[in-house]
This record gives structure tokens, sequence and C-alpha cells, in this order.
């Protein structure tokens, strides 16, 4: 008992029940929002959507995923097969790691870090790695391709979240969440830096590879991009770090600019969920009203335009501050 | 049930740890040397740079460690296999090692090994708790800005070197077919 008392009130426990928990939210969030972009899509093109399993459909994905459960693992001749195998693990691997320091109230945060938003920057850089080994060992020019064009809409992307990114810590003066979140007691960032904002929500649709920048795996010109060739389980896992990236994304959003678990009468989780759900909506929004940019336009639109303004919103805050 | 307690520590986990994050930087190392594949090289590098970064963290600078992954494992390893991808196809089979190359390599990688090995010796090192305490962002700012000035400019300097050599290769522009 004394052991159990122990180990309950060490950090080491403290990790485990955390990680317990985020692998359950995950799951039941990955199940949910797929639910949720399937009504959305459909609503939007004035059809039902899944009907038939659970009332309005609601348990169509818990069907979907136990048959996926049971589809064969398979593994093509020709490819190459220790990076094959790791390229799922990997993609999922830094999603984990960001629920480490992300808040979801004043007190729900599993590790409050000094640097708990680089954390989440450093390792979302290692999904591309993951999209890259994917597409690689798949040896299929569509794989490739869909790789190619991932890295490279990476690259360009990166620059404009990064420096919008630095606007909002040199305001706040900490890399702490909890701290940003606070700073936003009165007034969130989104109506200071409504510049940020727009860039911010623009480049994070982009990491996250959706449309209309879904071209990593665009279905019209790359059977399914850097995933063709992965079946069953290994497949499910690229379509859960996807739709967990897209969370992830959608908290940083909440936490940088929409004030976090700030709001009125309800409690600061609920209010940070609502938030992330609302951050989510847009990004389908977004999928079902533009249609997928080409691949050259992509990349000018990122150096050319992103980029440039950016460095300038950044050059207009260092300045406020200075001045005020 | 005591036993399990005296054995797990934080000491031994720091131990285990340690040995875990040496282990990924060598056998990475390894990889990034030995693999035939030009691809399995840069996996190699990208797990020995984690090991690296987790060195870091024991030495108590979270900051600097996840730089290291943003910008070592996040940018260059990318921006290198980019550059895989856009140089020879993969599925040729691949050149026999050129032996006075290896020869050269195994030399100049020596000669920085026993280089750096007796510049270890020589150091009088303080253990890092004991020169100070405070490794925060702020500081390493403050230092950039006064101790490492030249430091930091060369850094710069570097920088604005590639990236002159990257508008002089793209000047050309595309030729046309």
């Amino acid at each position: 008992m004394e052991l159990v008392a122990q180990l309950l009130g060490s950090e080491g426990a403290r990790m485990v029940v955390g990680l317990i928990a985020v692998i359950a939210l995950v799951s039941v969030n990955a199940l949910f929002l797929i639910w949720m972009e399937r009504k959305v899509a459909a609503h939007m093109q004035l059809r039902p959507g899944p009907m038939e399993v659970g009332p309005h459909g609601a348990f169509q994905t818990v069907a979907d995923a136990i048959k996926l459960m049971g589809k064969e693992l398979i593994t093509p001749a020709e490819v190459d097969k220790p990076i094959f195998w790791l390229a799922p693990i990997v993609i999922f691997l830094p999603v984990l790691l960001s629920f480490l320091v992300i808040p979801f109230s004043s007190t729900w945060i599993i590790r409050d870090m000094d640097v708990g938003i680089l954390l989440i920057l450093a390792f979302s850089t290692l999904s591309v790695l993951s999209i890259l080994m994917a597409g690689w060992s798949s040896n299929n020019k569509y794989a490739v391709f869909g790789a190619i064009r991932s890295v490279a809409q990476n690259i360009a992307y990166e620059i404009p979240l990064l420096v919008t990114v630095m606007s909002i810590i040199l305001m706040v003066g900490s890399f702490k969440l909890t701290d940003i979140v606070a700073a936003q007691s009165g007034l969130w960032f989104v109506v200071v830096q409504p510049l940020a904002f727009i860039l911010f929500i623009i480049c994070a649709t982009a990491e996250t590879n959706r449309a209309p920048f879904d071209i990593p795996e665009a279905e019209s010109e790359l059977v399914a991009g850097f995933h063709t060739e992965y079946t069953g389980m290994r497949f499910a896992l690229f379509f859960l770090a996807e739709y967990t990236n897209m969370f992830i994304a959608a908290a940083v959003a909440t936490l940088l600019f929409l004030g976090g678990w700030h709001g009125p009468f309800l409690p600061g989780v609920v209010w940070f969920l609502i938030k992330v759900y609302a951050v989510i909506f847009l990004l389908m929004w977004f999928r079902w009203t533009f249609p997928r940019t080409r691949f050259d336009q992509l990349i000018t639109f990122a150096w050319k335009i992103l980029i440039p303004l950016a460095f300038v919103n950044l050059l207009i805050t260092a300045l406020v501050l200075k001045l005020r | 049930m005591n036993a399990v307690s005296a054995w797990l520590t934080p000491q031994t986990a720091a131990t285990a740890a340690f040995v875990m994050v040496i282990g990924l930087t060598i056998v990475g190392a390894l990889i990034a040397v030995g693999a035939r594949n030009i691809f399995h090289n840069v996996l190699g590098l990208c797990v020995s740079l984690f090991g690296v970064s987790g060195i870091f963290l024991f030495l108590n600078s979270p900051f600097v460690a996840l730089m290291e992954i943003l910008i070592y494992i996040g940018a260059i390893c990318v921006a290198i296999c980019f550059a895989i991808m856009l140089s020879e196809p993969m599925y040729l089979p691949p050149p026999p090692r050129n032996k006075v190359k290896v020869l050269g390599a195994a030399i100049g990688a020596g000669g920085i090994f026993v280089f750096l090995g007796l510049l270890l010796k020589k150091t009088q090192w303080t253990a890092a708790p004991e020169r100070s305490t405070d490794w925060s962002v702020t500081t390493i700012g403050h230092y950039f800005l006064t101790n490492y000035a030249l430091i930091f400019e060369l850094v710069s300097l570097l920088l604005l070197v590639a990236m002159i050599g990257a508008i002089v290769t793209a000047r050309g522009g595309r030729s046309k077919p």
C-alpha cells in the first residue's frame, strides 16, 4: 500500500495516468471528428450523411474502426520493410507528446513545461519526417510524389508559422502555455493580433495537410498520396494521427489567440473544448468551401505572401511593444 | 516491495535514461555512416540528433534540446531528404565504396576525435549545477548579445553566405525545355 501511495504521489504516476487519459482522448476524439467531418460535409452538400448505425449515424466510425482492425496488414513485396513498418509509429509519437503540455484548464495539464509551445512546434516537425518515411519506403510513385509535396509544403509553411507564434511569444515574454493563456484573461490575442491569427490558421491548415492544402494526398491525382500502400490498422494510425493533429492545431490556436480556458459561467475545460471544436469546424468548413490549390500556387503563396507578412507582423509587434 | 522502491530510485531511472540517450546517439551515428541506402543514412542522422537533444536535456537545458529537434531534425534533416529526392533515383544499386574516400573520411574523423579527446582531457570541468542553475531563455539571450556576440554574428554571416549561395544557384532560373 505504501508503495502504491508513494507511486500515486510521484511525477511518474502523473505521467502514466496522463498518458492513459491522452490515449483515450485521442481515440474518442478521432472517432468523433471523423463522424463530424462526414456530417459537416454531408450537410454542406444537402445530404444527410451516415444515418444507419446509431442515432444520426453516431456509431458509424466505431463500426468502421472495428472493420479496419479486422483487415489484413499487407506489406507489399518491394517496400523497404523496417521503414515501412516504423512510419505509422513515428507519425503517432509526436502527436502523443504534444498533449503533455496542452493545458485543458488552469489545473488540467500533465506537465506545465517552461518551453511548452516550443515542444509542440518541435515535435510537430517530426510528422513531416514520418510522411517522408512512409512515402519513400512504399516504393510507389504516387507515394513518393505525395511525400515530396509534403516536404516542400512543410518547409514553406513552417517558417511563417514559427514567426507568427514568435510575435505572440514576444507579447507574453514566455514559452509557457499557461502564461500565454493567463495573459489573455482580459483581452484575447485574436483582437490584438488579427493578422497573426489569420496567418496562423492558414499555416495550421497547411501543416495538418487539410484542404485546400491537401496536395500531399490529393485523391484525384495521387490515389491517396503517401499512405497509398498502407492497409488495416497501419492506415488507421495515419488517419488517427491526422485527426489528432487537427485537434492539436486547433488547441494551439485556442491557447495562443482565443484565450484558452477563459470564459464566463462554464468550467474552464468546457470552454477550452468548445473553442477547440469551433476551430476544427472552421477547418472543416474550409475543406468544403475552397478548391484544392495547385502546387506552385501553394509554394508561391507561402514564400511571397505569407512569410513577408509574418515578418512585418513580428516587426510591428516588436515596435509597438518597445514604444508603448 | 521495499526492494522495488530501493531499486527504482530517480538516480537509477536517470542513469537508464542516460544510457538510452547515449545509445541512441551512437547507434544513430553508426547507421548514418554505415548504411548503404542514402535514405537510411539520413534517418540514422535523425536518431543520432535525437540522442544529442537528449544529452542537452540532461544538461538541464530543455530550450536547447528542443531547438536541436526543431532545427536539426525538423529543418536540416528534412532539407537533406528533399535534396536526396531531387538527386539520383534510389532504385539504382548503390555504387561500390571508394577505398580512398573511406580512408580519407576515417583519417579526418579520427583526427577530429583525437583533437576533441585531447581537449576534453585538458579542460578542467566543473559540474553544470555548480556553474550556474539558470539556463533559461533569458540567460541564453543575454549571453548571445554580450559574451558571445562574435559567435552570434559569425552564425549570421554563415547564414548570409548560404543565402547568397542559394540566390546565385537559382539566379539563372529554369531553362526552357
